[in-house]
């Protein structure tokens, strides 16, 4: 167990540690002029970083690391990507998604 | 001070559209929070210590893993460079909004960044890409998720051991988000070109890496690589 003492230097130091990335960009280079090729590169940022989560999320098992193709979390997968595709809907998505899953661990 | 109306209702206005746009993210967060309580629990962590960390440090996946390494009795010098280490890729998210953040002042910039976590990044570049979003709207967004993020956690310390695992496939809800969020990025055949080649990459590295370095690391190729072939191929098709 964690003394009160140590556990406020914990959360302190996570706090920075966690502030820091996510303030210093913006608040140094928001009013700045960048490159052109560094726009471009921060532009496909997000999708690129959506990507690197979503797919070893879905498809790397996280306690062996080995690769999954067959699982409920890649058969609901595609038709939440397609239900997605077409309705361009977060909240129509996220339903589904919980039906898919929920149908894929329940009813299989 | 002098508030006009008219500023009240502006501000009104941010807050509802924050929220219609925010609402997805607060439901994925419930059976996280909950999980979060638990473990919180097993850890021997009070509620107000599970919710303290909820509130300063609000970093999701951080605070499961530095729990976890609580529970293994971890040197809090070690837990801190382990989350240092895991919202690093937080770097490229402020990078990335800075685009879109011109003029804005240091207060705001300030508040956006602290609620700078992946969902509320997704669901705020989505929206900034598409133009009709600001620096107000974004700070609402986080905002309402960093409230339901430390609402869930908190309640779940309390309520967590009495809802059975799994219920409603509401374990699935994030992911589901994300799958629309990332739909939402692929919006020419560069975003989904830097996608597949991001996804393939952060497969083969999740397997052989350790820790979760392959998000920073396969992003910065795979946009790296983006980049190129906008020039290389792409142009020269026009």
């Amino acid at each position: 167990m964690m003394s009160n003492t140590e556990y406020f230097f914990l959360i302190a130091g996570m706090g920075i540690v966690t502030f820091l990335p996510r303030w210093l960009p913006l608040f140094y280079l928001s009013n700045k002029e960048l490159p052109k090729p560094v726009v471009e590169w921060l532009e496909l940022i997000p999708a690129a970083i959506l990507s690197a989560l979503l797919f070893p999320a879905v498809l790397v098992n996280p306690q062996t690391k080995e690769l999954c193709l067959v699982s409920v979390e890649t058969a609901a997968f595609i038709p939440c990507f397609i239900i997605a595709w077409y309705t361009r809907s977060l909240g129509i998505t996220l339903v589904a998604g919980m039906f898919f899953y929920w149908a894929g661990t329940n009813l299989l | 001070m002098n508030v006009s109306a008219e500023t009240i209702n502006k501000s009104e206005k941010y807050i509802k559209e924050g929220f219609k746009a925010v609402w997805p993210i607060c439901v994925g967060y419930v059976p996280l929070g909950i999980a979060m309580g638990v473990l919180g629990q097993k850890a021997m962590l009070s509620p107000l210590q599970v919710l303290s960390m909820s509130l300063f440090v609000f970093a999701g996946s951080g605070q499961f893993i530095a729990v976890s390494m609580i529970s293994g009795g971890a040197h809090a010098v070690s837990i801190i460079m382990t989350v240092f280490m895991i919202n690093l890729r937080h770097l490229l998210m402020s990078s990335s909004l800075c685009v879109y953040m011109k003029n804005v002042s240091p207060k705001k910039l300030t508040m956006l960044s602290y609620g700078i976590v992946d969902e509320t990044f997704a669901v705020n570049i989505e929206k900034l890409k598409k133009g009709q979003w600001g620096p107000r709207r974004s700070i609402a967004v986080n905002f309402f998720a960093y409230s339901a993020w430390a609402l869930s956690t908190f309640t779940g310390c309390y309520f967590g051991e009495f809802i059975p695992e799994g219920s409603f496939g509401i374990d699935y809800a994030l992911t589901a988000m994300f799958i629309c969020l990332l739909v939402f990025q692929l919006n020419g055949s560069i975003y989904f070109i830097t996608a597949v080649i991001s996804g393939l990459i952060a497969v083969f590295l999740a397997m052989t890496l350790p820790g979760n370095s392959y998000i920073v690391i396969s992003s910065i190729i795979a946009a790296f690589l983006g980049v190129i072939i906008k020039k290389r191929i792409i142009k020269n098709d026009e």
